[in-house]
């Protein structure tokens, strides 16, 4: 198991690129310790930006920050940053196009046993709903080592999510492929679907890996780009193959399935979409893989969902 | 040049000509600030209307960004943009839409909803401290404004820093949509509010360019600590009729009452040069 967690990466990244590029400037709500970036504040205390738990303060400042040249990254709960500070990333982020990075650290039902004040189970719906603002989920460390490269070379706002604990690899060192904004396809496929993001990718391709072994020709789309979605690779796969599977750590309300569902009940050939995902409902406790497991979004439960579909 | 007074009339008339063309406004407050705004951007302010964009200009942030009529017309008045764009506010398609908008020559941000411009200041001014940059950051606050609880954690912030390249205006024309602040939700000891949050605190008689213009002197060589300038304003201020009236927070004159404030700014114009 590997027991690198993503947002380690991002310090890693963050304290690499900022030695060559003074204009970086990280921000915590007293949240270096959780979002694994006290390393960074204490090699680079002239480009970090302590606010103290204020979480709509830290994204104007950051926004601020950003209108006078600086790379803003902002590091916090997504629970608080995409709800409490929504409107301050409506405004000051999306709506005046600032640099700033939006990074929800322990996302979704990370801090599964702390209950719903601490879930971000709805930041799809939230921070994807506000135009000019982008979404990304990435599932592993290789991956968010190569997303977070690709935003400090944009100049565009972005809210990013991860999660606390560290996840299987999907990719290996020096085998990540990558391109900005179009899904990564991490098994190939014809017969379905599995479209996922974030700690999901991990359970998708291994129910594909135990469908192979039955016979059945399962697809996986890594889509980190939650927003702008890669729709091309959707419609691609909804061709290509007979139903569509999308399985996230989100309400349905406003998430991934929701968004997939949209783009193919508008296409001339319906396609079958199921959605796995959390109920609308406070969440039960438990460490992640446990709340997974009790709402079903689970490699086993993938492997019977892609069964059911093709009997 | 004209002097700054009679130049503050002539953008009353201004802000009365847009709001009446486009049968919308803010024209209390508009009328409040339009000192404020006249002194930073005509007397304090290092900018350069051929250049907006210029390195090391000064900032500034129409927190309270409902008056953004105010603020077109000082932008126009100081070669921005050509006057007579003033005619698009709020018209369909324009780029002058009723707060202010980052699309627009001489502005920064976007704002509107209130409550955020201090914060952004805040960033804008640590973004100047880190670079050793000698800009300031302005930050015009409407006193009604002061009940949004993310201005104090912009005041936190400011103190924290020492940020005395960063000086907040307070438009303190006591009137809100719903009538006297005081009412709505007091300001008790406002001086006290922003110095227990380490605010270096001036008032100053905010429809006075000259008292104004003294208060951003003082402000400019305060070292160590921010400066928020209480500026004590009218509501409606230059049009006898909408002075300290609640009901002019919004109002469209009719035709009648556009002539009469039309006539009473120009007296006022011609008798301050």
């Amino acid at each position: 198991m590997n027991t690198i967690h993503n947002r380690q990466v991002i310090n890693d990244v963050l304290v690499e690129q900022a030695k060559l590029d003074k204009d970086i400037v990280v921000l915590c709500s007293d949240s270096r310790g959780s979002a694994s970036l006290a390393e960074y504040a204490k090699v680079h205390p002239k480009q970090f930006v302590e606010t103290g738990i204020a979480e709509q303060n830290i994204v104007s400042i950051a926004a601020g920050l950003a209108a006078c040249g600086k790379k803003s990254y902002v590091a916090s709960p997504a629970c608080f940053l995409s709800t409490r500070s929504m409107e301050q990333a409506k405004v000051d982020v999306a709506y005046s196009n600032t640099n700033v990075k939006l990074i929800g650290i322990s996302g979704g039902v990370s801090y599964g046993a702390l209950g719903m004040t601490h879930h971000s189970t709805n930041d799809i719906a939230t921070m994807g709903s506000v135009p000019n603002m982008r979404v990304y989920f990435p599932s592993d460390r290789h991956q968010t080592r190569q997303l977070m490269l690709a935003l400090l070379a944009d100049q565009k706002p972005a809210y990013i999510r991860v999660g606390r604990n560290p996840v299987e690899d999907v990719y290996t060192e020096g085998d990540c492929p990558f391109v900005m904004d179009q899904a990564t396809v991490v098994h190939g496929g014809n017969d379905l679907t599995i479209i996922a993001s974030g700690e999901m990718v991990y359970p998708a391709q291994q129910a594909a890996l135990a469908l192979e072994k039955e016979g059945i020709s399962c697809r996986v789309l890594d889509m980190f780009c939650v927003k702008p979605l890669d729709t091309a690779a959707v419609l691609k796969a909804a061709r290509e193959t007979q139903a569509v599977i999308v399985i996230e750590e989100h309400v349905a309300i406003g998430g991934l399935g929701a968004t997939i569902s949209q783009l193919l009940a508008a296409q001339p050939q319906p396609t079958r979409v199921v959605s796995l995902c959390l109920p609308d409902e406070p969440a039960i406790a438990g460490k992640s893989a446990e709340v997974f497991a009790y709402y079903g979004l689970t490699s086993d439960n993938l492997v019977q969902t892609a069964k059911n579909l093709l009997a | 040049m004209e002097n700054l007074k009679a130049k503050t009339f002539e953008i009353r008339q201004d802000i009365l000509d847009t709001i009446v063309n486009c049968k919308a406004g803010h024209i209390g407050g508009d009328f409040s600030v339009t000192d404020i705004l006249t002194t930073l951007y005509f007397k304090q302010m290092n900018v350069d209307p051929a250049n907006p964009k210029m390195m090391g200009r000064d900032r500034l942030i129409l927190s309270k960004g409902h008056s953004v009529e105010a603020l077109y017309a000082v932008l126009a008045n100081r070669g921005f943009f050509p006057k007579a764009d003033l005619k698009t506010v709020s018209a369909y398609g324009s780029k002058y839409i009723g707060h202010p908008t980052n699309k627009v020559n001489g502005i920064e941000m976007n704002s509107g909803s209130l409550g955020h411009g201090l914060s952004v200041g805040v960033g804008m001014a640590l973004a100047g401290q880190m670079d050793n940059a000698s800009y300031r950051v302005y930050v015009v606050i409407g006193d009604g404004e002061l009940a949004e609880g993310s201005v104090w954690e912009g005041a936190m912030a400011a103190s924290h820093y020492k940020l005395d390249n960063l000086c907040a205006v307070v438009d303190r024309n006591k009137l809100q949509i719903s009538g006297c602040t005081e009412d709505v939700m007091g300001h008790e000891n406002l001086d006290e509010r922003w110095s227990s949050f380490g605010w270096n605190v001036i008032h100053a008689e905010g429809n006075d360019t000259d008292a104004l213009n003294a208060a951003f002197e003082i402000a400019k060589t305060t070292n160590g600590q921010p400066t928020v300038v209480i500026a004590d304003t009218i509501k409606g201020f230059g049009v006898s009729f909408m002075e300290n009236a609640a009901a002019w927070h919004h109002k469209v004159p009719n035709a009648e009452e556009y002539q009469l404030a039309t006539a009473e700014l120009a007296l006022k114009r011609s008798a301050a040069q």
